[in-house]
Order: C-alpha cells, then structure tokens, then sequence
C-alpha cells in the first residue's frame, strides 16, 4: 500500500470511527462527569452537514472525477428528500392538524381519497427503494437524452438547470399532490420511533456518517478500477477516449446515475433530520450552491468535497446568523475569489500543510537536521 | 419711399372694403345668427324645463314615467344634470302658504342649514316671493322631489338616450351598447333614428346590433330571424351570449312541440359565423401576444447571444445586468418625477432618457466585470460560470441592501399605457413598443456586427484570437468592449422590463433560464438562431397557456426544447466547424 493510500485508508477509518461511534456516545453519554458532551442540537446540525457532504461527493464523482457539470444535482436530491418524506408524511396519520389518515395538505386541498401513486409509500422498503430508482430513473431517462446526442460541457449544464427550474415550478403547483410551495413538513414518527427523540436522532446521524464513508469507499474503489480510469480519461480529453473505441456515452450514463442515486440518498437522510423538505431546495441557485461546496473544498479530489460542504455551511450559518446582510455577498466573494486565486480548493492546501507539518515534525526530532523540502504539487 | 407709398394705398384699399356698408352687413349676419342661436337654446331649455317640472309635480307614477320618457327627445344635457339632483334629493316643491300654489326650485347650497338663493326650475330664474325678492330658503323648509324605483330606472334610461346624442364617441358607443342590451322593442325606434344621423363608423356599427338585439328580444320569428342575419353580418361579439340564450329557448320550445325551427336554424348559422369569428380574432391574439413575448424574450437573450453564443463566456451575471438597467430606469424615473412633477412632459419623456442610461450603466458595470474577472477565464468556461454567479450573488445583494427587498413599482409614461382594438383585437401599446424595440435593437446589433469595423473586428477575434492580434487589433480591448456591448443589451431589455413588470432584486433571476434555453435552441452565436427562437418559443408559449396555465406551460416549453434539441443538437443554426473541441 502505497503511503498516500495509507492517509485515505486511516481518513475513511477516522470518519467512520467518529460519525458512527464516537460522536453518538457523547452524545449519549457525555456532558456528565468527565466525558466532553455533544448536544442534540449539536449533533443534528452535524448530521445535515454529514447529508450535505454526501450531496457534495455526489457532485464530484460527476464533475470532478467525469467533467460533467450538473447544474441540477438538487433535483435529484429532491427527489429522493421527496420519496422518504411522502413516506414519512404517511406515517403522521391521524395525528396531524385535520386529524385525518390523509396529510394534512391534501385535506386542505380537499382531498377525499389518497392518490394512487402515494399509496404503496406506507411501506418503508417501497419508500427505501423509491429514494434510489426515483431519482436513478430520472438521471437515466435525462441522462439518456442528453448523452446520445453529445450536449456536453457548458451546454450540458445549462440544460441540467433548465431541468431543475422546470421540476421546480412543478413541484410548487399545489396539484402536483406533493404539498404546493409548502411542501413536507410536520413530520412524527420514523420507523416506529418518535422523529423528534434524541435517540432517534442519534440513528440517523450515524447512518448519515456510515453512507458517507460508504460512498467514499465506493468512489475511491471505483477511481481504482479501470473503470474509473476511462471516467477521468473523459474528463480529460473526451475525443481520445471516444476514439479509442469506448462508448463514453455507457460510461457517462453509469455514472450520472450513480451520482443521482448518492444524491438521493443525501436527500432521504436530509429529511428527517431538518424536518421539512419544499420546492426552495430545487431552485437553481441552490443547485449552484452544491458546485460551490465542492469548487471551494476541491474538486477530483477525495476529501475536498466533504472539507468544503462542512466548511461552507459552517461558515454559513456563523454568518446568517453575525451577518445576515452580509451573507450572501460572503459567499459570492468567496467564490469568486476561489475560483480565480485557488482553482484546487482548500485540498489543493494539502501538500503544503502536510509539508509544513513535516518540517514541524523535523525541526522539533532533529534540531540539526536538514529541513525536508516542500513537495511540489 | 415708394415702395412704401405703395404699401399705405394697398392697406387703405384694404381698410375702405371692411368700411362702410359691407362691413356692418358682415357683422349683422353674425350677430342674427348668434341671436337664432340663442333663442334656440333658451327655446329648447324653455321646454325641457317645463316639462322637468311638470315631471315633478306630477302625482301619477304612470303619467310621470310618460313625461319623462318624452324629455328623452330633447337631447339637452340639462336633464341628465337636473336627475341626477333629483335622485339625491335636492330637488325641492315649494308650497306658496298663501295660495297654496306649487313651485319646483333647487338650492344653490343644498347641503346646508342655512339659507341660500333658491332657483326655479321652470325657467332657471331666480325664485321671488311675492314681494318680488328673491328668496332664500332652508332644506327642512322644503319638500324634497320623491322617487321610486321604476321612476329611477326610467331617469336612467332617459340619461342613456340623451348621451346617443352626446358630442363623445365613447360616451355615444356606452349608450349604444347598454340601450341595446336592454332589448327592448320600444327602444328601436330612437337607435334608428340616431343611426340616420350617426357618422362615426364604431357607434353606427353599435347601433346596428342593438337594433338588432332589440328585435331578437321581442320580435315576430321572421324579424328575429332578419335579426339574427344582421348580428352575424356584423360579427357581433356581444350579442353571442344572447344568441346562445336564445338557442336554449328555442330547442327548449321545439323539444315541447310548439317551437319555430327557422329561429333556431337562424340562430345556430349565427352563432357558428360568430364563433369562427371569433376563433379567427382569438388567433390573431395569441399570435400578437406570442409576438410580443417572443419580443421580450429577444430583447433579453440578445446580450446573451453576444456573450455566450459569440464569446462563450457563460455569465450567470447577465440576469443581474438586466436588473441594473431596469434600478437605472427605477432611480431615472425618480429623478424626473422630482425635477418636473409627475404627468408633465418633461415626465413622460423620461423614458427615453433611460434607455440610453440603462444601456451605458450595464456596459459599464459588464467591462469591469470584463476586466476584473472573465478576462482570466476564458480558457475555463465551466469556471467562468462559477465566478460570474458569486458576481451575481454579490450584485443581487448589494440590490437588497440599498434598494430594500420589496419590489419597486416604475410608473410608466402615458404614451406606452393604454391600448387601442383593431377588429376586436387588443394592441396595447406597451406589446406593440417592444415589439418595435426588439426589432431595433437586433437590427442595430447586426448593422454594428456587419457593417462597421468594430464589428469587423469583433468577429475575427471571436473566430481566431491568435490570428487577430498578429493583425495588430488589440483582442483584450476588443473582448471587453463586446462583454461591454452584451451586457449593455442586457441592461436595455431591463428598462423595457421594468415597464411590464416590478423592479425588484431577483428580476434578472426569473429570465435567465428562458433566456439560456433561447440561446441554445436558436444555436449559439448566430443572430439570426437567436431572432426565431425567441419568437418560436414566445409564440408557442401563448399557444400553450391557454390549455395548460401558465406553469405547466413554460413546464411544457422547457421539455419541448430539450426534445427539439435532441433532433438537433447544436440549435437552429448550428455553427459548422470541423474542429474538434
């Protein structure tokens, strides 16, 4: 094993270790005594971020790793948000607001019978699997359109994002059956538990951190294989690829797909945990603000999406909450300047972090020896 | 010194014609005349009012509603003015104490309590006692002139039959239109009177129909079915509902055995000339109001055109440009609202003022932009699209913080309010501007790209950037001013935007999807591409709306060019180039 292999192996180990067993026992069991705790309030906000990141690698398997720029990853992030909410909008039953089976939107539409399409989601599995062929199907069916006849780069993601504005207004008429510009929220029970409860938050995080892991295993795995390595080929230099007889259009496709798939799963786990989910989320901005995460963190890189989501949304909500006027001209500027002065991101620092550590490291070993130079990048 | 010997002669021959008795016989036919006048007027108003009065003092409903129906023949303005007293009460019955004799007066003050000059109604002149003063008299001193409901009703068809004859065209059009739709046979005969000395082709055209109407309503069968001939002939769009009333009847009574088959084969032939007149004005409509939203969508996919489709810089930004030139017009509008109050001239020629503002404003604040960021980035286009839209965020919000959140309203000058009808179809002048605007602006762009030596220049750095500037054209200065020049359009359709709509901070956010896609479908950098497309998917929009609404059908627009575009993937008008990327 290579030493840089070594770094992911332990970074995957420490991630899964923290999200899955660490950060849940102190929140359990912490604040009393001599173990530091984690509040509720803590861990929930972490939890969302753990569903962003997840969001972000999704991302950058598509952009970073294929050139692919989805203006429209939200959507299906939506998607799958949408599919474990409706189930989980099943599941309030007769203890919302009109005290009625049906939710409580429709009873406000006047809906007398639930509609069809909604029925088998009292299921959990039907619902489970809904989060990933909703989406899957529908990157598959664009994918498809998009790929065979070769719309690429720019005109690739301006059309991504004529996709997510049209989903979008759909998603805001109040006769499309899924809750108008309100959309889920109120939500009650999850898996029989209460949704609420410390306990159940506590689950929901840890899932969050181990599809997170699981997700980066699978994309360090899959940039490994030969597969992967025809997917940066297309990045690279599509034509080449083309020629050489590969069918980049299969391979542009798998991935899309898979990427749709990690997204919609971001969004299943988003829901529960922020409690509502509407037609806000498919705007195009907040689409954009995806490519943002990842551009800021760094993009083809394993951990540049993840640092970036949490980095990004941290910095947000220290800011809408010091600054709330200020935010979005934060964020704007930050990017502009990312994009221009550090195309690599923050994990293009990396290098010269590890260099600066290792110099540390030398100089307080071996005060006589000679400092090691900084790798170049 | 001649010449002006000669000039006194010529004004004293001048001055001895008007002297002497041709001039007094001038001025006697026009005084004569004025006198006939005169004495007409005094004549005519001599009668109405004693007939006003006499409609007052009488007791008896039916003779009342008689005496006032005959004031409809008067045509004198002063019964309409007179009703409209009587109906608020301030038309007053005087009861002489002594002789018990009764006078109608109206008081100059009649809202107060105290006394003001009396008038009489019979004749206008003041009302004397017997002493031969004039008298003032208090409200409560006085009987006020009761109404009913059928007198009051009758007060105002009278009213209607009066303004027939009024000197408006609009005012004659509203009483044609509403005494027809009374259908009511004894209004035929004053139409048709009005119709012989009617001129203007509108009201005649009214008239007609409510002649018409008045028939259908409660004519023999062979005068409805001459009627129903007539409303077809004319077309008339407001007697539809009559005529399919009058179908239900019908077919109600022939199913009952007792029904005329002629009406009601004379009925369905007119409603089905009607109806397919109508289908033909409803398309007419829709395709001037698809015309005029293929306009603004031009108008704001042109910039567009010049910096995506020529240069290829993808400028998330542009939407923020658009909302820059429509705060230009915004702030315009205010500061001439301030120096020349609002409705002045100087008022409404604002807005020709802020075009050229809002242009320079946004080509401004594009070759900034040109310079501070997208200049490094024209290798990366992907990234050129990150960079522009943290530019967008950072305008938007700077639009929030000093403009406020709230959308602002633009008052528009007159002359692009209101509309006119050309055969039932409505232009109004706002469509029909920018559809003129549009057509100027892209004709202005391809003058400047084809005709002069910038766009020269423009063109062969767009082609090949390399090979210019071994020409010697300086492609920086040349790429900033185009950004310039596109983003200039951009702030153009933002004054023309905010004329239609609201200022406010998202205004750009709201069109830069549609115009994306007008740019794509009509094929990047192609002019021509850009000018069909935003009149195609303008035109298929309005087609569209009326079936789905207006969501589903922008929905509909958005699939349908993503489908379009699997048929041809390069737009319209791709550009052919046998490089490859």
């Amino acid at each position: 094993m290579k030493e840089n292999d070594r770094l992911k192996f332990i970074g995957i180990g420490v991630l899964l270790v923290v999200t899955v067993v660490i950060v849940p026992l102190m929140n359990a069991f912490g604040g009393e005594g001599s173990i530091p705790g984690v509040s509720n309030f803590t861990m929930n906000l972490w939890g969302k971020y753990l569903a962003y990141a997840l969001l972000a690698v999704s991302l950058n398997l598509l952009w970073g790793y294929t050139g692919l720029l989805c203006l429209g990853q939200c959507l299906f992030f939506s998607l799958g948000a949408y599919a474990f909410g409706m189930h989980l909008m099943l599941l309030i039953g007769e203890q919302g607001a009109y005290k009625s089976v049906l939710p409580d939107f429709m009873v406000f539409l006047g809906y007398t019978e639930l509609p069809a399409h909604w029925k088998p989601f009292y299921s959990f599995w039907f619902a489970t699997s809904a989060v990933l062929w909703v989406p899957g199907l529908a990157a598959l069916i664009f994918g498809f359109l998009a790929f065979r006849s070769r719309i690429r780069g720019v005109y690739f993601s301006i059309m991504t994002q004529a996709v997510t504005y049209a989903a979008c207004l759909l998603f805001y008429r109040n006769d499309f059956t899924f809750g108008g510009n309100n959309g889920f929220t109120d939500f009650k029970l999850i898996l029989g538990q209460p949704i609420n409860a410390a306990a159940t938050q506590r689950g929901l995080f840890m899932t969050s951190g181990a599809m997170l892991t699981l997700s980066l295993v699978f994309c360090w795995w899959l940039l490994g294989t030969k597969y992967g390595k025809v997917q940066q080929a297309i990045r690279d230099s599509e034509n080449r690829v083309l020629f050489s007889g590969y069918s980049t259009t299969s391979y542009k496709l798998f991935i899309f797909v898979v990427a749709a798939v990690m997204a919609g799963i971001a969004g299943a786990l988003y829901v529960p945990q922020v409690g509502i989910v509407n037609p806000e989320e498919l705007q195009p901005y907040k689409s954009l603000e995806v490519v943002v995460w990842v551009a800021v963190g760094g993009r083809a890189t394993l951990w540049g999406p993840i640092i970036g989501a949490i980095f990004v949304n941290s910095l947000k909500s220290w800011a809408t909450y010091h600054y709330p006027e200020y935010w979005i001209i934060i964020l704007g500027t930050l990017f502009a300047l990312c994009v221009l002065f550090l195309p690599g991101g923050i994990a293009s620092l990396m290098p010269y972090a590890k260099g600066w550590i290792k110099r540390g490291v030398a100089r307080f070993g071996n005060r006589t020896g000679a400092l090691p130079a900084a790798p170049a990048e | 010194m001649d010449v002006i010997a000669k000039e006194i002669t010529i004004m004293d021959l001048y001055a001895t014609s008007f002297t002497g008795k041709s001039r007094v016989k001038w001025l006697s036919c026009f005084l004569l005349l004025l006198s006939i006048c005169e004495v007409m007027v005094a004549k005519a108003n001599e009668t109405t009012r004693s007939l006003l009065s006499e409609a007052v003092l009488e007791v008896d409903e039916a003779k009342r509603i008689e005496v006032i129906r005959k004031l409809s023949e008067t045509g004198d303005d002063f019964v309409a003015e007179f009703f409209e007293l009587w109906k608020q009460g301030e038309v007053f019955i005087h009861t002489d104490p002594v002789t018990a004799g009764r006078t109608v007066v109206t008081l100059a003050d009649p809202g107060l309590k105290t006394p003001s000059v009396a008038s009489k109604v019979s004749d206008g002149k003041p009302f004397t006692g017997a002493d031969g003063k004039v008298l003032s008299l208090v409200p409560s001193d006085l009987k006020a002139a009761d109404t009913s409901r059928a007198l009051r009703k009758e007060m105002k068809e009278t009213t209607e039959f009066l303004a027939l004859a009024s000197p408006e065209v609009k005012v004659r059009l509203g009483a044609a239109f509403t005494i027809g739709m009374m259908q009511k046979k004894e209004n035929i005969p004053p139409l048709e009177r009005r119709l012989e000395v009617e001129e203007d082709k509108g009201v005649r055209k009214m008239l007609r129909e409510g002649i018409a109407l008045s028939y259908l309503a409660s004519g023999t069968s062979e005068e409805s079915v001459r009627a129903l001939g007539e409303l077809a002939e004319l077309k008339s769009v407001s007697g539809r509902d009559v005529i399919v009333t009058l179908i239900r009847k019908e077919e109600a009574a022939t199913t009952g055995g007792k029904g005329d088959g002629v009406v009601l084969t004379a009925a369905k032939m007119a409603l089905m000339k009607i109806d397919s007149y109508l289908a033909v004005v409803d398309t007419f409509g829709t395709a001037f109001r698809g015309l005029s939203l293929g306009s603004v969508l031009l108008i704001v996919a042109l910039g567009l055109a010049i910096t995506f489709g020529l240069m290829g810089v993808i400028n998330m930004a542009h939407g923020e440009m658009i909302a820059i030139g429509a705060y230009t017009t915004y702030l315009t509008e205010k500061c001439f609202t301030s120096w020349f109050g609002a409705g002045s001239f100087g008022f409404e020629v604002y807005f020709l003022v802020a075009i050229p503002m809002a242009f320079i404003t946004a080509s401004v604040f594009g070759a900034i932009m040109e310079r501070g960021i997208i200049q490094f980035l024209y290798k990366r286009p992907l990234e050129s699209l990150l960079a522009t839209w943290g530019v967008s965020l950072i305008i938007q919000q700077s639009f929030r913080l000093i403009f406020g959140a709230s959308n602002r309203q633009v008052n528009s000058p007159q002359w692009l309010m209101g509309s006119f009808e050309v055969s039932d179809v409505t232009l109004g002048y706002n469509r029909l501007f920018v559809i003129l605007f549009a057509g100027l602006i892209v004709l202005g762009t391809w003058l400047l790209m084809t005709k002069t030596p910038i766009g020269l220049c423009i063109r062969s750095v767009m082609q090949n950037p390399q090979m210019a500037a071994c020409m010697g054209i300086r492609t920086a200065r040349v790429r900033m001013l185009t950004f310039a020049f596109g983003s200039g359009l951009a702030g153009l359709a933002g004054a023309f935007l905010s004329q239609i709509g609201n200022v406010g901070p998202a205004l750009g956010q709201s069109y830069i999807v549609d115009s994306f896609m007008v740019v794509v479908a009509g094929g990047a950098g192609n002019l021509i591409g850009t000018v069909i497309s935003a009149l195609t998917i303008g035109l298929f929009d309005q087609v569209l709306q009326p079936f789905f609404g207006p969501v589903m059908g922008k929905v509909s627009v958005l699939i349908a060019i993503i489908i379009f575009l699997q048929w041809r993937p390069g737009g319209l008008f791709p550009t052919r180039s046998r490089a490859l990327d």
